[in-house]
């Protein structure tokens, strides 16, 4: 499966959106992520199934004003 | 005290950690700016890299309250599901509220603006909204549930200071229960003591201390300019006039001529 992570394509063999962070070296991390443009909380990303060429943002802490 | 949704904060001045030469400059001028609130944003986050993960852990080091923006959003959905991650992330029901309109300015597009405010507003959120200093607009964010107002004192960066003072006169006189607090534009301290003395409640500075050739001595120098600025406002400024008024007595002036 083809998926967009931050704007960047990823090939994964994982079905949901839980198992691609793991994928991606994600654990443990402070971060929030969105698929497609809609918000997915911690929760419910291990049960979240992702499709073939699905948008998905990971964001973190960043210094803002 | 000012009060911001029922939380007291001594210090009226807020800072930005954006645009610091370093990690250890930033904690430094928070630290000298005794500022309690800092604004926070999100952005993408590498895997490996991580960099997001050390700057949480300073700001948390730092023991301040933290306020996440919404910086780069251009309409009500990317507001308001960047708001949805940030409370997530960040833990607090805060959010200053910024949805752009136009990029050379970087002004509020107020109509996203309060339709965002209203969604959040309906969630829960505590709403800071970025706005301009237009009456009909804050009554409108009012109305959808804010309860602090921050107005802009001239675009984003530009160090100008208060473009519009009467603006901001006018906003103090309509809403005198609402908090106030000046967001972006502002250069140096004088414009900080300014605001105060405007009888807003607050300021918010980014680049003015982190682009400043000594970060931390110029967030002490706007610490030093909100005490002051609120100081004089508290003691009543006299009105300004048109026309000279001698302060020394004209009675018994002697006739020397």
């Amino acid at each position: 499966m083809r998926i967009l992570v931050n704007g960047v394509w990823r090939e994964s063999g994982a079905a949901q959106l839980g198992a691609v962070l793991e994928e991606l070296g994600y654990r443990d991390a402070v971060v929030s992520t969105a698929v497609n443009g809609e918000f997915v909380a911690t929760g419910v990303r291990a049960h979240t199934l992702l499709a073939d060429g699905d948008r998905v943002e990971v964001l973190a802490p960043m210094q803002g004003g | 005290m000012l009060q911001l949704y029922g939380t007291s904060v001594r210090s009226r001045l807020l800072l930005g950690t954006a645009r610091y030469p370093s990690p250890a400059v930033l904690a430094e001028a928070v630290r000298a700016s005794r500022a309690e609130i800092v604004t926070v944003s999100l952005r993408r986050e590498s895997g490996g890299e991580r960099s997001g993960q050390a700057f949480w852990s300073l700001i948390r080091e730092l023991g301040v309250r933290v306020l996440p923006n919404t910086a780069g959003c251009h309409s009500v959905k990317e507001a308001v599901t960047t708001a949805h991650m940030a409370r997530e992330v960040f833990g607090t029901p805060w959010i200053k509220l910024e949805v752009i309109g136009e990029d050379d300015t970087l002004q509020p597009d107020v109509f996203g603006l309060t339709e965002a405010a209203r969604i959040l507003c309906g969630e829960g959120f505590e709403v800071f909204p970025y706005t301009t200093e237009d009456l009909v607009v804050a009554e409108r964010l009012i109305a959808a549930g804010c309860g602090v107002l921050m107005p802009w004192g001239a675009p984003i960066g530009s160090g100008r200071g208060l473009n519009n003072l009467f603006g901001l006169h006018a906003l103090r006189a309509h809403f005198p229960g609402v908090p106030l607090i000046v967001d972006a534009g502002l250069g140096v301290p004088s414009h900080a003591a300014q605001a105060l003395e405007a009888g807003c409640d607050a300021v918010l500075i980014n680049s003015a201390v982190a682009q400043a050739g000594n970060p931390a001595l110029m967030a002490t120098a706007f610490a030093q300019a909100v005490d002051a600025g609120r100081t004089a406002y508290e003691a009543g400024p006299i009105e300004a006039r048109d026309f000279a008024a001698p302060s020394t007595p004209v009675v018994g002036t002697a006739l020397l001529r």
